[in-house]
């Protein structure tokens, strides 16, 4: 392999990528606009939910109930019914995703011990749900633990205090920004490469190419080093928008991830070109390019689902897939500050992943032309 | 031109053939692309692969780059086997293949700079070559124009010139001037000439019958094999009876009437007349004018012409019993 040939394709390639506008708006401009629309619109912060009230008690008390759920910020009253099973129509209808009902003489019992009131909720996003039913159960603790205090003048018996470390407000903006370059960059890294070495089939110039002293791995090589180049762009862009638009915290080290998404490029970038070298045509490498890295990049990079929740088998996929390091990686050195003592795991398993996507798009070549 | 074969340079004394094909096979499944090839050429020569599309020109050329892996057989070319040393191959050859296969989306200097840099060029001699390329093809001033934007011929002549940059010992080029006009093609034909003058070894690919005359040799294909390889003018004169051309009001038809006639060895199309070959001059006539105007063909003239390369692979094939593919 000499430097020189390798830097023939690489000047190359970066000619014909600044003469193509396809490659310049895939590379220049869908990241960026990407990031910022996603980052508005994504957002798994669960608030204002939709309560409708059966108030049977009617009484200082209840009212009081349901003011701790308003004050909360999470609920808003958006219905109060007359009859109870209005509650079925209510929840039914979509007009409201929680019913909170209070039986006649909550506020007599209240004032003796236990008293119970129910919390009806639309269980059909099962997310939702669980979230507004924490909720629920914290706003009705902290109103139960006010009402023993004040009315009952009793000692209470234990406070939890919990403290979400490197979110504290959890504000999901800061895990969908990083989270979310790693996912778009995924997605456009394959896509950029598809189409590299197919087209030089489908146009007849590979045959010239491999007519020449140049090698498989300088032209794999030279052809990686402009989209190497243009992803670290998108990359040093994405942490510009995340910190200054959107307050997204960069705790690490820049050179860090920098040096984790060029290893984590090469292996996405390699898998592209190896659709490309395997396939030898524009148009399925690009295809399959999306189906394989789309809905990966997705739901198994642990973007949007936590890998740990997953069943075991999913869980043993998501480790073929690089984005799943990358959105780990991302996220660690955005929200926590950590260094490479603790990404180690992620820098050999995506240096792993990309020798072998590029071993394999060399391989594959090689099969085709001596 | 007629005798192109008088004015080859003498033949490398001793030493090995330039390229040496022995055995060279390929097939596809079933299909056999290149059937047994067996050739030498000598350096400084112009060897001229001639035959109809699907002869297998183009899968033998492959093969002999190193780009294609032979089924069986064996290839040499500037003293190194295809299939063992396919780089050391490489940095010896220079390659032009049919399609235009520059990059179009490139300049003209940037299609010259990214070949220097592939063969290693560097310093003097890089700026030395890029300008030499430049003057062969006439494209000085027009350095920063797309490539694709430029006239065939000229584009044609700018890949010969990034194909021969680090003046390579052997030159393969595969059907170089399909498309291009009659001008453009005979410039082209002088370049051959020169750089096999000066000793480059040249194996050309074509289906222009007229432009295996530029050749030292030719060899005629069909369907995979070599049917005969030769200097053009001894293969016309193998030929060794009369040929006839008939000009008729309808040569398809005429070529199907006189084929297979009495006293007439065989008749093909060729262009607007028909070509007859025959063993008694004066009896063909009479045969012919008699068998047209039986079955109302009108007759034009008929006159004795002298073989040409066309005839002679026709005449071959059907004497081994073959069809001419394409």
């Amino acid at each position: 392999m000499t430097f020189g040939r390798t830097l023939a394709i690489a000047r190359k390639e970066a000619l014909q990528l600044r003469r193509d506008p396809r490659s310049l708006t895939l590379g220049f401009l869908i990241p960026p606009f990407l990031i910022v629309f996603f980052g508005y619109a994504i957002t798994f912060d669960v608030d204002d939910i939709r309560l409708a009230v059966w108030d049977a008690d009617r009484t200082q008390a209840s009212a009081r109930l349901v003011d701790a759920f308003v004050a909360s910020g999470y609920f808003r009253v958006v219905d109060r019914l007359e009859r109870y099973p209005d509650a079925t129509e209510a929840l039914q209808s979509g007009d409201a995703l929680a019913v909170l009902a209070i039986p006649r003489g909550y506020a007599r019992d209240l004032a003796a011990g236990p008293s119970p009131v129910q919390l009806l909720v639309d269980g059909s996003d099962a997310n939702t749900a669980t979230i507004a039913i924490e909720y629920a159960q914290g706003i009705a603790s902290a109103h139960s633990r006010r009402v023993t205090l004040a009315e009952r003048d009793a000692r209470p018996t234990l406070v939890p205090d919990s403290r979400a470390w490197y979110n504290p407000s959890l504000d999901s903006r800061n895990m969908v920004v990083p989270g979310l370059v790693a996912v778009i960059i995924s997605i456009l890294a394959a896509l950029l490469t598809a189409l590299t070495i197919a087209r030089e089939w489908e146009r007849g110039t590979m045959e010239q190419l491999v007519s020449t002293p140049v090698t498989r791995l300088e032209i794999v090589a030279g052809k990686l080093a402009p989209y190497l180049a243009i992803g670290l762009f998108d990359v040093l862009l994405a942490v510009g928008i995340g910190t200054l638009l959107f307050d997204v915290p960069f705790r690490g080290s820049l050179l860090l991830l920098l040096a984790m998404t060029s290893v984590f490029l090469l292996a996405a970038l390699g898998f592209g070109m190896f659709l490309s070298a395997a396939l030898k045509s524009q148009v399925l490498a690009t295809q399959f390019a999306i189906v394989a890295t789309y809905l990966p990049a997705l739901l198994l990079s642990g973007f949007i689902f936590a890998i740990a929740n997953m069943p075991r088998v999913l869980q043993l996929a998501t480790y073929l897939f690089p984005a799943r390091y990358y959105v780990t990686v991302t996220k660690a050195i955005f929200l926590k500050g950590v260094g490479i003592e603790v990404l180690w795991p992620q820098a050999l398993l995506l240096s792993a992943l990309a020798s072998l996507a590029i071993a394999a798009t060399v391989a594959v070549f090689r099969k085709e032309v001596a | 031109m007629a005798d192109a074969a008088a004015s080859a340079p003498p033949f490398a004394e001793g030493g090995e053939a330039v390229i040496v094909a022995d055995g060279l096979t390929r097939r596809f499944g079933d299909f056999v692309a290149v059937d047994d090839l067996s050739f030498a050429v000598e350096a400084g020569e112009i060897l001229g692969f001639l035959g109809p599309n699907g002869a297998g020109k183009t899968t033998a050329i492959r093969m002999l780059i190193g780009s294609l892996p032979p089924t069986s057989g064996t290839a040499r070319v500037a003293g190194h086997d295809v299939a063992v040393e396919p780089y050391a191959v490489r940095r010896a050859i220079g390659y032009m293949s049919q399609l235009f296969s520059l990059y179009g989306d490139l300049t003209v200097r940037e299609n010259l700079d990214l070949f220097a840099g592939l063969y290693d060029l560097s310093g003097e001699r890089r700026s030395g070559r890029i300008r030499w390329a430049l003057a062969n093809a006439e494209l000085e001033g027009r350095e920063e124009q797309l490539t694709a934007m430029l006239p065939l011929g000229l584009k044609q002549r700018l890949a010969l010139g990034s194909a021969i940059l680090h003046e390579p010992a052997v030159l393969f080029l595969d059907e170089p001037t399909s498309g291009v006009d009659p001008a453009a093609r005979r410039a082209f034909w002088e370049l051959i000439s020169d750089l096999a003058a000066g000793g480059t070894t040249i194996l050309v690919s074509t289906h222009y019958m007229e432009e295996a005359e530029h050749c030292h040799r030719v060899a005629l294909m069909n369907r995979g094999r070599l049917i005969a390889i030769d200097a053009p003018s001894a293969l016309k004169a193998s030929l060794e009876r009369p040929i006839l051309e008939v000009r008729t009001s309808d040569p398809s038809r005429a070529a199907a009437i006189l084929d297979g006639l009495e006293e007439l060895e065989d008749a093909t199309m060729f262009g607007r007349t028909v070509h007859v070959v025959v063993s008694d001059e004066a009896v063909a006539r009479e045969r012919i004018a008699a068998a047209l105007e039986r079955e109302g063909v009108e007759l034009g003239e008929v006159r004795r012409v002298r073989p040409t390369l066309e005839d002679v692979f026709v005449s071959l094939v059907r004497k081994s019993g073959g069809v001419v593919a394409g």
